[in-house]
C-alpha cells in the first residue's frame, strides 16, 4: 500500500486545493503544498528501505498474477525507480518553497499543478506497465504545458510553450503506436509480460515496436535531433517550474528508455542495436548542447542547453549497457539534479531582481545578490566536474565502464562537454558577478533602469533551497557508501529476469551487493583537476576574448560562421521541429536494422 | 488485403496528420492535424483487437456457454483512455494557442520564427565592446 499512498497523497491534496483553495488564505495553500510533497517524500523513503530487501510490487485492485500470468497492472518499486521518484519529490519540495515569495500573485491553481505533476512523474517512473506509463507520460507533458504556458516568463516567445506540446504530444503518440503494435504480437501491456511474448516475435515487429516506444521516451529526454522544444520551454516557464523540468522530468526520458531496454527487450535479445544508436545520439546530443551553452547569452537557455549536453552524457552511459556505468551514470544524474535545480533557482533570484536574465543587461550587477553569486561559482564548478561533486564520480565512474570496454573516447567527451558548460555558467559568473570584462555595447542603454528596480533583500525562502541543493551536489561523491549503493541499484535494475521474476511471481531478493566504482584514483582526479581547469580556460576566453592576439580573432569569427546554421535551425518553427521529429524516428530504425 | 487495409489507413492517417504539422501556416491548423495524427493510434488499437467473426465484447449479452468470439475488450479501453488523453492534449494546445494569439498577434509559424534572436541572443555577442 505505501507507492500507493505515495502516488494517492499528491493527487488528493491537489484536488483538495483545486476545489477549495481559492478561500484559503496563501500560507495555508503553501504549507499544504509543502506538506502533501514531504509526506510523499517520506512514503518513497520507507519504500526505497523496504526495496532494499527485494522490489516492492503492488497490484493495483489485487489482481495479481496466476502462475506467471497477469491480468493486472503493476506499481513496481526498484531501487533505482524509488530513488528517482523520490528525487521528484525533494526537488518539488525546493521549487514549493522557492515560490513562496517568488510568486507573490499565484493561487492555489499552482500548487495544485505542482502536486500533480509530482504525482505524473512519480507514476512514470513507479509503474510496471507500458499503457499506464503512456498515460503517465501524457499527464506529466499535459501539467507540464500548463505550467509553461502559466505566467509565462518571457511573453513574446510564449509559442515555445506550443512547440513544446505538440512535438512532445507527437512523440507520446508514436510511443502509443509503437505499444499497440507490441501488443499485437504478445497480448500483453505489463514491461515483464512483453518480454516473456517477445521469443517468438516477428524481427519486423520487435523494430518497430522498440523504435516506436523509445521515441516518445526520447522526445522527453531532448535527445538530438528531438531536444528542439527543451530550451524553448525552458525560456518561457517559470523557474521554479524549470528546476523540476531540468532536474528530474527530461531525465525521466532517459530512465524509461533504460527500464524499456532491461526490464523488456534484453531478455529475448529483442534490440540489438541500442548500444550503437543510443551511443551515437548521446556523443551528438552532447556536444551540439554543450556548444550551443556556451553560445547562449539568455541565463535560462544558456542552462537549458547544458541540460541537454548532460543528457547526452547520461546516454552514453546507458548505452554501455552494463551495471557499472549505469551506476555512474545514477551518481551523475543526482550530482547534475542538484546543481541544475540551484542554478535554476539563483536565475529566478536573477529575473526577480533585475527582470532581466540576459548576460550582456547584467554585466556587473549581480554582485549585490551574494548567496545568488556563490550559487554561481559553485555551480560552475559542480558542472565542470570539480571533485568530489556528484558530476564528477558518475563521470568518473562511468569512464572507468567505458574503459573496460574500450569506449576510449568518453573520456575526452566529458571533459570536452564539461568544460564547456561548466565554462558557460563561470563565464556567466564573471560577466555578471564579478562585473569582468568589457560591457557589452548595447549594456548602457538599459542602465536608465536600474533605480526604479527595489533593492529589498532576497528573502531566505528563495535563498536557502538552492544552497542547500549545490552543497548536497557538491559532496555527492564524498557521501559514504553511496557509491556502493547505485552500484547494488544498477545492478538489480539490469537483471531483467530478477525483474520479471519479481513481478511475475512475487519472487522478493535482496538486493544484489555491488562493489562501487573506485573514486579515489589519481586519474580521477586528474581528470577532474584538468576538467576544471579547462572550464576556466573556456569561461576566460568568453570574457577576455578581446584581449587575444588578432588572428585568434579571426577563430572566433570562423567558430560563428559555422554556428549560424545550427543557430538558424533553432528558430521555433513547429513545422521544422516536427520534421526533425520525424528524421530521428527513420534514423533510430537505420541503427536498429542488423548491420556491423 | 482486407486484412492489411485496417494498418494501411492508420499508417496513412499518421503520415497526413504529421505533414500537416509540417506543412502547417497556422498553430489551430497545427494542433488539429496533431489530433488527426492521434486518430491513427484509434484505428490502430482496434485494428488489433479485431478478431474475425468476433462481436462486440458485452459479455451481458452473450449466453454464458454460446462460445461466441469477442474482439478484444483491452484495446478498447486503451483506446478510450487515449481518446481522454487526446481531448486533454487538444484543449491545452489550443488554450495556448489563443495565448500566442493574444501576446503576438499572430498564428502562422513563420512570422513567429527567431525565438532565440527575441530571447536576447546576440548576435554581435563575441567581440565585446
Amino acid at each position: 500500500m505505501i507507492v500507493q499512498a505515495a502516488l494517492a497523497v499528491p493527487v488528493l491534496a491537489a484536488a483538495v486545493l483545486a476545489a477549495g483553495g481559492r478561500w484559503a488564505p496563501r500560507p495555508v495553500v503553501d504549507a499544504l503544498a509543502a506538506l502533501a510533497v514531504a509526506a510523499t517524500a517520506v512514503l518513497l523513503g520507507w519504500t526505497l528501505a523496504e526495496a532494499r530487501h527485494g522490489t516492492v510490487v503492488e497490484w493495483l485492485g489485487g489482481w495479481r498474477p496466476r502462475g506467471g500470468v497477469s491480468n493486472g497492472i503493476p506499481l513496481v518499486a526498484d531501487p533505482f525507480g524509488t530513488g528517482l521518484a523520490l528525487l521528484v519529490a525533494v526537488l518539488a519540495l525546493a521549487a514549493l518553497v522557492f515560490s513562496w515569495r517568488y510568486f507573490t500573485e499565484v493561487h492555489a491553481a499552482f500548487h495544485a499543478l505542482i502536486l500533480l505533476f509530482v504525482a505524473g512523474m512519480c507514476g512514470f517512473a513507479l509503474t510496471g506497465d507500458l499503457f499506464d506509463q503512456f498515460v503517465f507520460f501524457e499527464l506529466m507533458s499535459v501539467i507540464a504545458y500548463v505550467l509553461t504556458g502559466y505566467l509565462p516568463e518571457e511573453p513574446k516567445t510564449v509559442h515555445g510553450a506550443l512547440g513544446f506540446g505538440v512535438v512532445n504530444s507527437l512523440g507520446a503518440y508514436l510511443t502509443l503506436t509503437g505499444i499497440a503494435i507490441l501488443y499485437s504480437q504478445t497480448g500483453e501491456l505489463g514491461l515483464a509480460a512483453i518480454g516473456g511474448g517477445l521469443d517468438g516475435a516477428p524481427g519486423a515487429v520487435r523494430l518497430a515496436g522498440f523504435v516506436l516506444v523509445v521515441t516518445g521516451f526520447l522526445v522527453k529526454a531532448a535527445a538530438v535531433p528531438f531536444h528542439f522544444w527543451l530550451a524553448d520551454a525552458h525560456a518561457v516557464a517559470p523557474t521554479p517550474v524549470c528546476v523540476l523540468f531540468s532536474g528530474v522530468m527530461v531525465e525521466l526520458g532517459v530512465y524509461a528508455v533504460a527500464r524499456l531496454y532491461w526490464a523488456t527487450f534484453a531478455g529475448a535479445d529483442a534490440a540489438p542495436g541500442t548500444s550503437r544508436s543510443l551511443a551515437v545520439l548521446g556523443v551528438a546530443t552532447a556536444l551540439l548542447g554543450a556548444v550551443l551553452c556556451v553560445a547562449q547569452r539568455h541565463v535560462k537557455r544558456l542552462l537549458a542547453y547544458s541540460t541537454i549536453s548532460h543528457v547526452g552524457l547520461l546516454l552514453v552511459g546507458v548505452a554501455l549497457l552494463d551495471g557499472e556505468s549505469l551506476g555512474g551514470a545514477a551518481f551523475f544524474l543526482l550530482g547534475h539534479a542538484g546543481v541544475k535545480a540551484a542554478l535554476f533557482l539563483g536565475a529566478g533570484a536573477l529575473l526577480n531582481h533585475f527582470q532581466s536574465v540576459d548576460e550582456d543587461e547584467l554585466h556587473g550587477r549581480g554582485g549585490t545578490l551574494r548567496v545568488t553569486t556563490w550559487t554561481f561559482l559553485a555551480g560552475g564548478l559542480v558542472l565542470s566536474g570539480l571533485p568530489p561533486s556528484g558530476l564528477w564520480a558518475g563521470k568518473s565512474a562511468m569512464e572507468t565502464a567505458a574503459g573496460h570496454q574500450g569506449w576510449w573516447w568518453v573520456m575526452p567527451l566529458g571533459l570536452v562537454t564539461s568544460a564547456l558548460t561548466g565554462g558557460a555558467v563561470l563565464r556567466v559568473w564573471l560577466h555578471v558577478f564579478r562585473g569582468a570584462g568589457r560591457p557589452a555595447r548595447h549594456a548602457h542603454a538599459k542602465e536608465g533602469k536600474e533605480t526604479s528596480v527595489t533593492l529589498s533583500a532576497i528573502p531566505w525562502t528563495m535563498v536557502s533551497p538552492g544552497m542547500l541543493l549545490t552543497a548536497a551536489a557538491l559532496a555527492l561523491g564524498a557521501v559514504p557508501g553511496l557509491g556502493r549503493a547505485l552500484a547494488s541499484g544498477a545492478a538489480a535494475f539490469t537483471d531483467g529476469s530478477g525483474y520479471a521474476a519479481a513481478v511475475l511471481h512475487g519472487v522478493r531478493t535482496d538486493v544484489p551487493a555491488a562493489e562501487g566504482p573506485h573514486l579515489l584514483e589519481v586519474k580521477h582526479l586528474a581528470v577532474g583537476g584538468l576538467t576544471v581547469a579547462a572550464a576556466f580556460a573556456v569561461a576566460a576566453v568568453g570574457v577576455w576574448g578581446h584581449l587575444l592576439p588578432r588572428p585568434l580573432h579571426r577563430v572566433q569569427g570562423w567558430t560563428r560562421t559555422a554556428l549560424a546554421p545550427v543557430r538558424a535551425a533553432h528558430s521555433g518553427h513547429l513545422g521544422d521541429y516536427v520534421a526533425w521529429l520525424v528524421a530521428g524516428v527513420a534514423l533510430l530504425a537505420a541503427f536498429q536494422l542488423p548491420w556491423k | 488485403m482486407m486484412d492489411v487495409l485496417p494498418y494501411a489507413v492508420a499508417a496513412w492517417i499518421l503520415l497526413v496528420g504529421i505533414y500537416g504539422v509540417v506543412t502547417s501556416r497556422n498553430l489551430v491548423h497545427a494542433v488539429v492535424c496533431l489530433s488527426v495524427a492521434q486518430s491513427a493510434t484509434y484505428v490502430l488499437l482496434l485494428a488489433v483487437g479485431y478478431r474475425r467473426p468476433g462481436t462486440a465484447p458485452v459479455f451481458s449479452d452473450i449466453p454464458p456457454d454460446a462460445r461466441t468470439p469477442t474482439v478484444d475488450p483491452v484495446v478498447q479501453a486503451m483506446t478510450l483512455t487515449d481518446i481522454v488523453v487526446g481531448a486533454t492534449v487538444t484543449a491545452l494546445l489550443l488554450a495556448l494557442a489563443v495565448q500566442v494569439a493574444r501576446r503576438r498577434g499572430t498564428l502562422d509559424p513563420d512570422e513567429l520564427r527567431s525565438l532565440e534572436t527575441q530571447a536576447g541572443m546576440s548576435e554581435e555577442s563575441e567581440p565585446r565592446g
